[in-house]
């Protein structure tokens, strides 16, 4: 028979400090553990949702990142006469060709960043979705300006709307802030290709994204054109592109919170083992009259184990509670696999609060265990006496 | 004496429990070390360098190439005694996912530069002689078991193709603002095996006065405003300064995690400690009924938590310490080499171990002194 669950609820109320402290410490454990992996979800979400699974991306023959890439302009007009390139709704080709540098400004906290500085061409607005001027406008065609990413432009210096930015050897008005569906390009630089071209590498482009036409595949598309004999580019989907460049990081950030938390964990086990040995061992009376009313051994052990499941599941829900506020926080590091600044949000979801609680119960359980053994052993007449 | 053996009779009375309270502080205080060396190595990182180096990058970023025709230019600036340049290679090694520091420099004029990193004079020589040649770090020989003479092959990523180098000489270094884990070879054969000569990447400025740096940054900077490579001129440390911000809140991160830590501990010691006291009721009574103080029996209590508050941190702080300078573990020194517990790690330990021993001891002490004793024997059976 099962010791209904109402008894261990009660047990606990009877002892609010100690329950209390095993609680709120395994729900700090808790607290770091879905903080940690919030963190990677945000960085890997940021990376994810950059760019479109409709969009292809075009480097040059065995680059492996947009920097040491370099596509000559003979090359992108090439590219965008073949069919497998969407048409816009003016019959012109969905391709933009792009120039892609790093800039290092100064932060506001000090030290400078890595900021990717994208030089595109109007249709970039049309080939790359949701991408929305938030504040101010965009640059204009032929002038010295620029837009900057809302996600960086608090970060850096010299990036509100009126202020100029300086590089290549010129000033660059910022004229507009954008958004991007938070995506990594939130964290870029943008200006008109024509006006970066002449000031950074000269006449090529480091990219060419183009829209992949209805009816043509990915793979029709990159055995066409990696195979003509006029160009060298390498061709992949442009989502899956900056898919990859997150892979490191992301995989460190998670081995870290795995890390951190298991030896925090520790502790937090600790406390629940000390808990519960208390908790058996001034109840010894009350077991004894619970193994001679005939409960088995058995049901000892389970309730036992339930009262540090409840502990536990105190402690893991205070501890997604404490995680919760650091949802949305923006934050930002360098991702060395493309060396460039990258900010993003902390994002709680869903899954990293069920893995928080079912985190708290293996601590809660495993912390359980041998109280609640010794428990269900309990020389029956030695404890009544 | 008796007192200490009175502490130690509580602490063995239950043995396991003891043993793990003082395991777990010791595990959260080595937790706490290292989380908060995180920090503290990107600070001594960025404060190594010398003063009467200086690093001359071009304005826009360090990607861009500078030329080297300043070579000359940056000679005749007043307070400058040496010029050296270098750039940027970039290979890799058989897996291209496996980052080291590779780059070209100039050989007579860099080791005359950075006499901090040490050559043996013979090996000197020999890699001076070979166009070929490379000077290696002695950890990087270590990571990949090579030896002096050996034959390596790189792969360009910046400078594509097949680079062949012949190991000439290895190298320690006595600043941590250079690591040993770089590959060098020089500058003169990237620039042979280069279509339209190569261009420097960096010029290292070596000045008579460290005073003068903030002139001479201005002047250098002023000379080529107008060219094609503009520059940015710092001093070495403010060159090493602007690399560890790349690391974002990396630092805020690790010491709210530190600080979550040892707060979580606080609370499963605090409640260890006062469990263990609240079992010892009656024991306290007998003692005072014997005539123990009021003071003694409360400073029994703080002895016991202070004993395992400090054999724990001990524990924790101290194994970090052995730890992290003993082993160098690749994922953490590619990023910030040198990683190890600063000396103020563990003075901030010792100080938590102290208010962990207030903490979880100054209840019972205070409830030990204060105890009724007719109350306290009455209510135990």
């Amino acid at each position: 028979m099962k010791i209904p669950l109402i008894y261990n609820v009660r047990s606990i109320l009877q002892r609010p400090v100690s329950t209390a402290s095993t609680a709120l410490s395994i729900g700090l454990v808790v607290a770091v553990f879905v903080a940690m992996l919030a963190l990677a979800a945000g960085f890997r979400a940021a990376l994810a949702t950059t760019g479109s699974r409709d969009n292809v991306i075009v480097l040059r023959q065995g680059a492996n990142d947009e920097l040491s890439s370099g596509v000559p302009r003979e090359a992108a007009r090439i590219i965008s006469s073949f069919p497998h390139v969407a048409a816009g709704d003016d019959g012109l080709p969905l391709v933009s060709p792009e120039v892609y540098v790093l800039l290092n400004p100064d932060r506001k906290t000090g030290g400078i960043g890595n900021v990717v500085a994208r030089g595109v061409s109007e249709r970039a607005f049309l080939v790359r979705k949701g991408i929305r001027v938030v504040a101010g406008r965009k640059f204009t065609s032929g002038a010295s300006e620029v837009i900057i990413g809302r996600r960086i432009a608090e970060r850096f210096v010299n990036m509100d709307i009126g202020d100029s930015l300086e590089f290549g050897g010129r000033k660059w008005a910022v004229v507009g802030h954008f958004e991007a569906d938070g995506s990594g390009f939130e964290s870029e630089v943008w200006g008109e290709n024509e006006q970066f071209m002449p000031v950074f590498r000269g006449q090529v482009y480091q990219s060419v994204i183009f829209r992949l036409a209805p009816g043509a595949t990915l793979d029709e598309a990159k055995r066409a054109l990696e195979s003509d004999p006029r160009i060298q580019v390498s061709v992949r989907e442009e989502q899956d592109f900056y898919t990859s460049q997150s892979g490191i990081l992301s995989a460190t950030l998670r081995i870290m919170a795995v890390f951190i938390s298991v030896i925090m964990s520790v502790g937090a086990i600790f406390g629940a083992v000390n808990t519960m040995y208390a908790a058996v061992a001034s109840r010894s009376s009350e077991i004894a009259v619970l193994l001679t009313l005939g409960f088995k051994p058995r049901s000892v052990l389970a309730t036992f184990l339930a009262e540090a499941a409840v502990i536990a599941l105190i402690g893991g829900v205070l501890g997604c509670l404490f995680a919760l506020p650091i949802n949305g926080l923006a934050t930002s590091t360098t991702n060395w696999q493309s060396f460039s600044e990258v900010a993003f949000a902390f994002r709680v979801t869903p899954v990293l609060l069920v893995y928080g609680v079912a985190f708290a119960l293996v601590m809660g359980v495993i912390g359980g265990f041998f109280p609640a053994l010794r428990a269900a052993r309990m020389p029956v007449v030695s404890a009544l006496r | 004496m008796t007192r200490g053996r009175l502490v130690w009779a509580n602490l063995m009375r239950h043995r396991w429990r003891t043993i793990l309270t003082t395991l777990s502080v010791a595990v959260a205080m080595f937790l706490f070390a290292t989380l908060r060396s995180f920090g503290t190595t990107l600070d001594s990182l960025s404060q190594f360098g010398s003063a009467n180096r200086m690093v001359v990058r071009h304005a826009t970023a360090i990607v861009f190439p500078l030329q080297m025709s300043y070579t000359q230019r940056l000679a005749t600036v007043e307070g400058v005694t040496g010029v050296s340049w270098a750039n940027w290679f970039g290979g890799w090694y058989q897996d291209p996912k496996v980052f080291f520091a590779n780059f070209a420099v100039d050989g007579p004029s860099f080791t005359a530069l950075y006499p901090e990193i040490l050559i043996p004079e013979e090996q000197k020589q020999e890699w001076l002689r070979d166009r070929a040649g490379a000077v290696v770090g002695v950890d990087l020989m270590e990571k990949y078991g090579w030896r002096v003479g050996q034959n390596v092959v790189l792969n360009g990523t910046i400078f594509p193709g097949e680079w062949q180098f012949t190991i000439r000489a290895t190298y320690t270094s006595r600043t941590r603002a250079f690591d040993e884990r770089s590959f060098m070879f020089h500058y003169a054969y990237l620039d042979e095996r280069t279509e339209h000569r190569a261009q420097p990447g960096w010029f290292y400025l070596a000045i008579a006065n460290g005073d003068d740096a903030p002139r001479i940054a201005a002047t250098v900077d002023e000379m080529f405003r107008n060219s094609n490579a503009p520059t940015k001129t710092m001093t070495e440390q403010a060159f090493q300064a602007s690399w560890m911000g790349m690391f974002g809140n990396v630092r805020t991160l690790m010491n709210a995690i530190g600080m979550a830590v040892v707060f979580a501990i606080l609370l499963v010691t605090g409640n260890a400690m006062m469990m263990s006291a609240r079992e010892r009721t009656g024991e306290v009574a007998v003692l005072k009924a014997i005539g123990f103080g009021n003071r003694t029996v409360g400073a029994i209590e703080l002895a016991e938590a202070g004993v395992v508050a400090l054999t724990g941190t001990l524990l924790g702080v101290g194994g970090a310490t052995l730890l992290w300078k003993n082993i160098r573990v690749a994922a953490i020194e590619q990023f910030i080499p040198g990683f190890q517990v600063a000396g103020n790690t563990i003075w901030i330990g010792a100080g938590i171990a102290l208010l962990l021993t207030l903490v979880s001891g100054l209840v019972p002490a205070v409830r030990a002194s204060r105890m009724n004793v007719v109350a306290a024997l009455r209510t135990v059976e």
